[in-house]
């Protein structure tokens, strides 16, 4: 730890790194914590001063705060607004922090006070509409998942100590999926957002024969209309398609678009 | 050509005679929602595994000599130098048992770019040079377009290839060594009534086939409809997720890149394969795209294999097994957007 670090003799800094949590179950932070096989090598890299689920220690003197969460509460803006004056780079750790994530499903119900009602009964919590990060503070960087990849957050957090830029995929599931040579999940009789959802997590739940329910969000290209026309080919609803596509919140500004078009297929009675 | 036959029963000892090395061939994958049986190109552990007789494999066989993913080096670093060490993963000799026309005729096409180049590549030329190849005739499927991209026949680039004639094979032997396995199986020369029975087999295969494509002229037709509509209506549809290129048997197109380890003591090089359908494979240094729009990509993907490929090697980079059109989801097939794109939708 206290070895100067260096790549091929250049020195290099090691970042002081800060994990912060909002709306969100702590799973992303979990991953960090969950691989044990390379949790010394990543912890040489960066030198962490506050992470609630790892460590006691606090300090806000932090170069790159990693936040996972979304925003549901009005003070929860105010301490994001501090990370990110605090922050020098402000990295959104997973769907919630990128989209709002399965949270933001609650801005599906017309009525956000029955929604209230229904969770908190008598005891209500002053909640708000959920939004990702960047609806409140400028983000630098997005790792996208539910939860993040482990091995892609080291890769990322590698390239940004030695100064490599960072890309995140910018084609489809699908890419990595039939490199792996699965059966498509169509041709199983399940649906699958694969074909409009950003590669990166090398196929993770379609290796294992789940359906693609597009966590990390759009990919850069996302023909969703052609997606309506598969799933209907394959006999599956505008309903199972929207149940999928809202999961994440991910796709929130192109399912806009097929609700204006198609009757509302997810509504709920108050 | 040397031609021998042998009787059906002895195809097992021959697959045991081969399987001291490792066997690659068709086997079951599953069932699709409708029942009907998908297939693919694995490794064989028993002689039960193989199918042969397979409908079209979801994949081709291509991984087997163009990994999706390859390690091309691999370098240990040291505090101010680095030691470069390069494996071109060749381990072992694979037999490939059971390959159609249209694959070996796809690896004969693989050959010419990645093989008989001005810079072979030695990663491809090790796996190819240690694959013994038993191809299998086949009878065509509704997708099958090889007889118009005249790949429906396998001419060279295998060992042996058997055709069934019923209750016995009749082989065409390439290699000195397939005929030493088959001298071991005691394979006889066939009789004038084989050869009869041979023709025939093939005559019934020629009338078979159910899609065609018009090749005549179509370098030009190409050139001619560069702008037709055709072309957007194609990508509209399009996805642009690779997966035609991924199922593809020829499409070798790639891009590396360069990973440094978590403990950065280590660093690699990978080759992964690409596809000319995906957003980013035209986009260049400073991040400017020359193919931004889905249109213009999917039309390039057909420049390359039936115009650019046809004038560098005078032969189509298509080998007309219609894997893409059978795994794309959005319903793009080569038969269909060749004939849109000549006016005869």
């Amino acid at each position: 730890m206290d070895q100067q670090l260096s790549y091929l003799g250049v020195p290099l800094t090691r970042p002081k790194v800060a994990f912060f949590d909002f709306t969100s179950c702590e799973g992303c932070q979990l991953q960090i914590l969950n691989n044990e096989a390379t949790l010394l090598d990543f912890l040489n890299l960066v030198e962490i001063v506050n992470f609630r689920e790892g460590m006691s220690e606090k300090s806000d003197n932090y170069d790159i705060a990693f936040i996972e969460g979304s925003i549901s509460r009005p003070d929860e803006i105010k301490r994001l607004e501090a990370i990110r004056h605090n922050a020098k780079i402000v990295v959104a750790l997973g769907s919630c922090a990128c989209f709002g994530g399965v949270n933001q499903l609650k801005n599906r119900f017309n009525d956000l006070n029955w929604v209230k009602k229904e969770v908190y009964g008598d005891f209500p919590i002053e909640t708000i509409e959920v939004h990702p990060l960047e609806k409140y503070v400028q983000v630098d960087l997005k790792i996208y998942g539910c939860p993040i990849k482990k091995e892609e957050v080291e890769k990322i957090v590698t390239n940004l100590v030695v100064g490599k830029s960072i890309t995140s995929p910018e084609y489809p599931v699908c890419m990595e999926c039939k490199a792996n040579e699965n059966i498509c999940l169509f041709e199983l009789g399940e649906p699958c957002l694969g074909p409009v959802t950003r590669a990166g997590c090398d196929a993770w739940c379609t290796n294992n024969r789940r359906g693609c329910w597009g966590c990390r969000g759009p990919a850069d290209v996302a023909n969703v209309r052609q997606l309506e026309e598969i799933m209907h080919k394959y006999g599956f609803s505008n309903e199972t398609m929207l149940d999928r596509l809202e999961c994440f919140g991910g796709f929130a500004s192109l399912t806009k678009e097929i609700k204006k078009t198609k009757k509302p297929a997810a509504k709920r009675k108050k | 050509m040397i031609f021998k036959v042998f009787p059906k029963k002895k195809l097992s000892l021959l697959y045991e005679l081969l399987a001291v090395n490792t066997m690659v061939g068709p086997t079951l994958k599953g069932k699709d929602r409708n029942g009907k049986s998908l297939y693919d190109f694995d490794v064989l552990y028993t002689f039960d595994d193989l199918a042969l007789d397979y409908t079209a494999t979801i994949h081709s066989a291509k991984r087997f000599v163009l990994p999706y993913h390859e390690k091309l080096s691999s370098f240990d670093i040291n505090k101010t130098d680095w030691k470069k060490h390069v494996d071109i993963n060749v381990y072992k000799p694979l037999v490939f048992f059971g390959m159609h026309p249209c694959d070996i005729n796809a690896l004969n096409k693989l050959d010419m770019v990645l093989a008989g180049n001005v810079y072979p590549n030695p990663y491809y030329i090790g796996k190819r040079k240690n694959i013994f190849i038993v191809g299998l005739d086949c009878s065509p499927e509704p997708q099958c377009f090889c007889h118009s991209m005249g790949t429906d026949s396998a001419l060279h680039g295998f060992d042996m290839f058997l055709t069934d004639l019923g209750d016995k094979y009749f082989v065409e032997v390439l290699s000195a060594t397939a005929f030493d396995f088959l001298s071991q199986i005691k394979s006889k020369e066939p009789s004038k009534k084989d050869h009869q029975h041979y023709k025939q087999v093939n005559a019934l295969k020629n009338k078979n086939f159910a899609t065609n494509v018009e090749t005549n002229d179509l370098t030009k037709i190409l050139d001619l409809e560069f702008d037709a509509k055709a072309w957007d209506q194609w990508g509209d549809k399009c996805l642009s997720c690779g997966t035609c290129s991924n199922v593809c048997p020829t499409c070798y197109c790639y891009g590396v890149e360069e990973n440094i380890d978590l403990d950065l003591k280590n660093a690699n090089k990978i080759r992964s394969l690409h596809s000319c359908n995906l957003l980013d494979f035209a986009k260049v240094s400073g991040g400017h795209n020359f193919r931004p729009e889905k249109s213009t990509r999917l039309k390039y993907r057909y420049y390359h294999k039936h115009r650019g490929f046809v004038e560098a090697f005078e032969e189509s980079l298509c080998v007309g097994c219609g894997r893409c059109g059978q795994a794309c989801l959005a319903d793009i097939t080569p038969p269909e957007v060749i004939a849109s794109v000549r006016g005869k939708e």
